[in-house]
Order: structure tokens, then C-alpha cells, then sequence
């Protein structure tokens, strides 16, 4: 089925070196692919794909899961065609950055700073990383799966039913 | 010769126009703004990180906390997530009375709208007219769930009970009687003179840079955006249902504002709708490992009681997967993107709020303005705080 879609098709032709997977769960397509040729396939999309609508930017966390730490999450929509498609890229934990979607859609700004705030990863031409959610000098990465419930300095959380 | 001089002034963030704590720290060139930078936070709560500590059940009622104008909405949007992670199919009467519940939310949510946005501009009477209204959905609200506003309705595979004989006849003589509430509200805004001076071509925004933007929902379709997620990607049966979808042409605050206006009372026909089509049936899917048992059951029965606690205290598993599941919501799309490990507790939650997003164009929408039209802007946007912050 995954095979079959208009945008896996496409991008199979135009980015088959970077392509790293391609999954389809309940009516879902996923492509994974490398986070250096990220800009390209999101601004192929966009332009010859028509997926115009950039619906979200969220991060993964697979602590000691899988071999690189996080993975980026791109969710995006077509207007004209109404389908969606996600695109994944995988950042490890030493090399902690990636390219900032901005150049390709203005949505990607505040998105990707809750990224950087809650995750810690780092968005290269980004034109304004700054937390935004916590306070400036706030410390550590909230939503990273080592960073404790309750905040760092306290008793982990043992859950309402243990 | 005058000298001018750049001046910076903090909007909130207990300002009474921002709706919330929402800081704008605006830079003024006279009455003029050349910048605005929001800052917001304030009231993070970490709704996301409290989740994977939760079993997909008890994170239902952090659901409906995000939004609090549009608690079913949200709380339908994380459900059908969960169900589709499931594959479960749900039966057709919770199905329809979903659609009655989200729809009813949405008049409430844009009745509020309406109620602070006329206030900001300065239109009182409007402020206390539609909380008259909206007070009709507050009652319906507890007569089905006994809580004015979290509510905590939908289950996966369902609802958490079947509605009361006398909930029928509540929704359709307030639907019955809404259209003419909405020609009251007309009639004191749409040719006001002075309303159409504050809205008509104040925070303009273009087809192009809103969808660039991410601008989803009313806001968009007041930009000119004929799309709507109920039509095209639609969910709980929305397919079966006829309704249109406004959309403006000037992409100013007031074409937003009627583009509002004719979603609620288009929303009143599709709960007529929904209500001609409501017959007697289970409101539970057939689904024991994910739905409670029926109360008499677990009183009555230790089979029903070791079922009940089973699911209380262990949850159920959910297969290993990620979805991504948008509805439209009152703001825009509400989106929850689940990545399951095949626990029963969610790997990670994500929520796609469109309050977050919307706020983002603000500065767009409003640079070159005065403070004043400022001020209409944030109203038309419809923003919630508890959201943008989660």
C-alpha cells in the first residue's frame, strides 16, 4: 500500500539514497529518511508535491531504544489533495542538531523552539532559538525520557497505582 | 521640530484583551507598533510529560484541561487517536451523539468568542447575551456528565453512558431557538458603524502566508481557505451530515468574524441533524479488554468486578505503532500523535494545539497597527492560554 502512494513514489525517484524506510499503519505513510537531506525532501514536497501545509514539528525521545537517541517528526498536509504524510529524520545524541525547517515554512519557528526547549535539539538557521515555554535560564530538556517527572532534586515519580 | 523616540510597552500579562497570561511586549513608534514579541509559559504544566506516566485512560481528563472553552473537542480528538491505534469500531448511536456533544461545544466555544471579542471592542450587551446561551450548554453538559465543564464524556469505544431521556428535548429547543439569538448578535454588531470601523480591514492576512503560517481553522477560512477537516478528512461520521463551510474574502478580522458567525449556525443544523437520527442502541463498543464493564455488571457479578479492576489498574495494551489524529477544533486543527511501544501507557504524546500555531501570525497580522486594532486582532484569533501552554 505504502508503495503505492503519489508522494512515496516520487520521492523514491528523486531521493532514493536518502530514503532510510518507509511505513504505513493504519492508512498512515511514515518515510524516515537522513536528517542531511531533510531541507530537499521537505522543499520537494512543498513545491512540486503541494504538500503546502506544515502541520506540526515534534520530537521523539527513544532513549537507549534505538541507536540514535531522537527522532524528528514532520507532519505534513496537503490543501488541494488532502492527504497527509509524516517525514521522520533520526538526530543522535553526540551531533545534537539539524536544519531548521524555516527556510521552508514559516510555521517551523515557534514549533521548533518548543523542540529546543523541551528536547534540546539544536536547529541550525533558526532565526530566533530562544526557549519558549520555560524560563530562560531554566535547566535541562523537560520532555528527554532521563529527565525526571517531578523536576530534577526530587523523589521519582512512582505512579498513582504502584 | 518634535523629536520621536521608540518606545517598548508590556501588554499583560494580566492585561483583561489577552485573554489569559499572554505577554506582548510591544515596540511603539507613536500609536503605531513595529514589533511585537510574544512571551508565553506562564502556565505550562507539562501535560505531555504527565502522560507517559498515565495509562491511556487517565489521561482522558488531562485532555479536556488544555482547551477549557472546548473540553469534548479535545477530549474526541486524544480518543479517536487512541481507537485508531486500537482498530476499534465504534457503535453508531455514541457515534451521533458525539457529533451532537463536539457540535454544541463549538456553539459554546464560539459564543464565548463572540461574548469577549465584542467586549474587547466594547460592546457589552453582546458579553451578556451569549453567556446567557452558553449557559443552555453548561446545564447540557452536567445533565450528561454531572460536570459543568470537564467533562470527561467519550471513552474509547464509546461513551461513559447513555444520555437521559430529557437530553434530547434540551439540545433541540436551544437549536431551535439559536438561530434567533445569532440574528440578536447580528443585529448589534454586523452594521454597527462603529464595529465595522474597528474590524473591517484590520489584521489582514493573505491565503498564501497563512497557510505558510500553519493558521488553521476559522481563521484561515477567513482568509479565503475553503477547507475544513469535518468535510475532508472526516471523522466520527461527519461524511453523512450536510452543512457548508463559510469562507471569507477580505481576510480582515471581520470576515473572521462572520466566518464564526455562520459556522454556528450551521453547526445548529447539523444537530438537528444528528438528533433526527438518533435511535436506541449500546453506546460502548463490543470490546472487552479496552471498555469498562456496565455498572450493574460490576456490582452485581465478580466476573464484572475482576474486569473492572483489571482495566482500572493495569489499563489495557495498546499495539505497538504511531498515528496522528486532527480534529476541528472550535480554533483550527487539533491534532494528538501517539507513538505507542505496545504498553499501556503512550511512549509519547504529542499535541498539535492550534491556538500555539495561530498566535505565531500575530505579528503579522497586527505590525503597522494601532495598539487599539491590536486588541481586536488577539480576539479574532480566539486564542486559549491553557493550550497555546499546555
Amino acid at each position: 500500500m505504502a508503495e503505492n502512494n503519489r508522494a512515496v513514489v516520487k520521492l523514491k525517484e528523486k531521493f532514493a539514497s536518502s530514503i532510510i524506510e518507509v511505513v504505513e499503519f493504519r492508512g498512515e505513510v511514515t518515510v524516515t529518511i537522513k536528517k542531511q537531506d531533510l531541507l530537499a525532501v521537505l522543499g520537494f514536497l512543498k513545491q512540486s508535491l503541494q504538500y503546502n501545509l506544515l502541520t506540526d514539528v515534534t520530537a521523539i525521545d527513544y532513549l537507549g531504544k534505538k541507536e540514535e537517541r531522537f527522532m524528528m517528526v514532520y507532519q505534513l498536509y496537503s490543501i488541494p489533495n488532502k492527504d497527509r504524510l509524516r517525514i521522520k529524520a533520526a538526530v543522535s545524541e553526540e551531533e545534537c542538531r539539524i536544519e531548521s525547517a524555516t527556510q521552508v515554512w514559516a510555521t517551523a519557528n515557534w514549533l521548533e523552539r518548543e523542540v529546543y526547549d523541551l528536547f534540546g535539539i539544536t536547529f541550525d538557521n533558526h532565526p530566533d532559538l530562544r526557549r519558549i515555554l520555560m524560563t530562560p535560564d531554566w535547566e535541562g530538556y523537560p520532555l528527554r525520557k532521563d529527565y525526571p517527572l517531578q523536576g530534577p532534586g526530587r523523589e521519582p515519580y512512582k505512579g498513582r497505582l504502584s | 521640530m518634535a523629536t520621536t523616540e521608540k518606545m517598548t510597552l508590556n501588554m499583560g500579562p494580566q492585561h483583561p484583551s489577552t485573554h489569559g497570561v499572554l505577554r506582548l511586549v510591544l515596540e511603539l513608534d507613536g500609536e503605531v507598533i513595529t514589533k511585537i514579541t510574544p512571551d508565553i509559559g506562564y502556565l505550562h504544566r507539562g501535560v505531555e510529560k504527565l502522560s507517559e506516566y498515565r495509562t491511556y485512560h487517565q489521561v482522558l481528563p488531562l485532555t479536556d484541561r488544555l482547551d477549557y472553552l472546548a473540553p469534548m473537542h479535545n477530549n474526541l480528538g486524544y480518543i479517536l487517536a487512541v481507537e485508531k491505534l486500537l482498530d476499534i469500531q465504534v457503535p453508531e448511536r455514541a457515534q451521533t451523539i458525539r457529533i451532537i456533544m463536539a457540535e454544541l461545544t463549538r456553539l459554546e466555544s464560539h459564543l464565548v468568542w463572540i461574548a469577549c471579542h465584542a467586549l474587547d471592542i466594547g460592546a457589552m450587551t453582546v458579553f451578556i447575551y451569549a453567556f446567557r446561551e452558553r449557559e443552555v450548554v453548561m446545564e447540557t453538559y452536567e445533565l450528561i456528565s454531572g460536570a459543568r465543564m470537564t467533562s470527561n464524556f467519550f471513552r474509547a469505544g464509546g461513551l461513559s453512558q447513555d444520555v437521559p431521556p430529557e437530553f434530547e428535548k434540551k439540545v433541540r429547543d436551544f437549536v431551535d431557538s439559536m438561530p434567533g439569538f445569532l440574528d440578536q448578535y447580528e443585529g448589534l454588531l454586523t452594521t454597527n458603524p462603529i464595529w465595522l470601523k474597528r474590524t473591517v480591514g484590520n489584521g489582514i492576512i493573505s491565503a498564501e502566508d497563512a497557510i505558510d503560517m500553519g493558521i488553521t481553522g476559522p481563521a484561515l477560512r477567513g482568509s479565503g481557505v475553503d477547507w475544513d477537516l469535518r468535510r475532508d478528512n472526516p471523522y466520527s461520521g461527519y461524511e453523512g451530515y450536510q452543512f457548508q463551510i463559510p469562507v471569507g474574502e477580505n481576510c480582515d478580522t471581520f470576515d473572521r468574524y462572520k466566518v464564526r458567525l455562520v459556522e454556528m449556525r450551521e453547526a445548529c443544523k447539523i444537530i438537528t441533524q444528528a438528533l433526527d437520527r438518533l435511535k436506541p442502541g449500546p453506546v460502548l463498543a463490543d470490546c472487552p479488554q479496552v471498555c469498562y464493564p456496565p455498572k450493574e455488571s460490576v456490582y452485581n457479578s465478580i466476573e464484572g468486578l475482576i474486569h473492572h479492576f483489571k482495566i482500572a489498574s493495569e489499563g489495557y495494551p495498546v499495539p505497538e505503532g504511531e498515528v496522528y489524529q486532527g480534529v476541528e477544533n472550535p480554533k483550527g486543527e487539533l491534532g494528538y500523535y501517539i507513538v505507542s511501544d505496545g504498553s499501556s501507557k503512550p511512549y509519547r504524546m504529542r499535541i498539535r494545539p492550534p491556538s500555539f500555531v495561530n498566535l505565531q501570525a500575530i505579528e503579522k497580522m497586527a505590525k503597522g497597527s494601532m495598539i487599539a486594532d491590536l486588541v481586536a486582532v488577539i480576539g479574532t484569533l480566539d486564542i486559549v492560554l491553557g493550550e497555546i501552554d499546555r
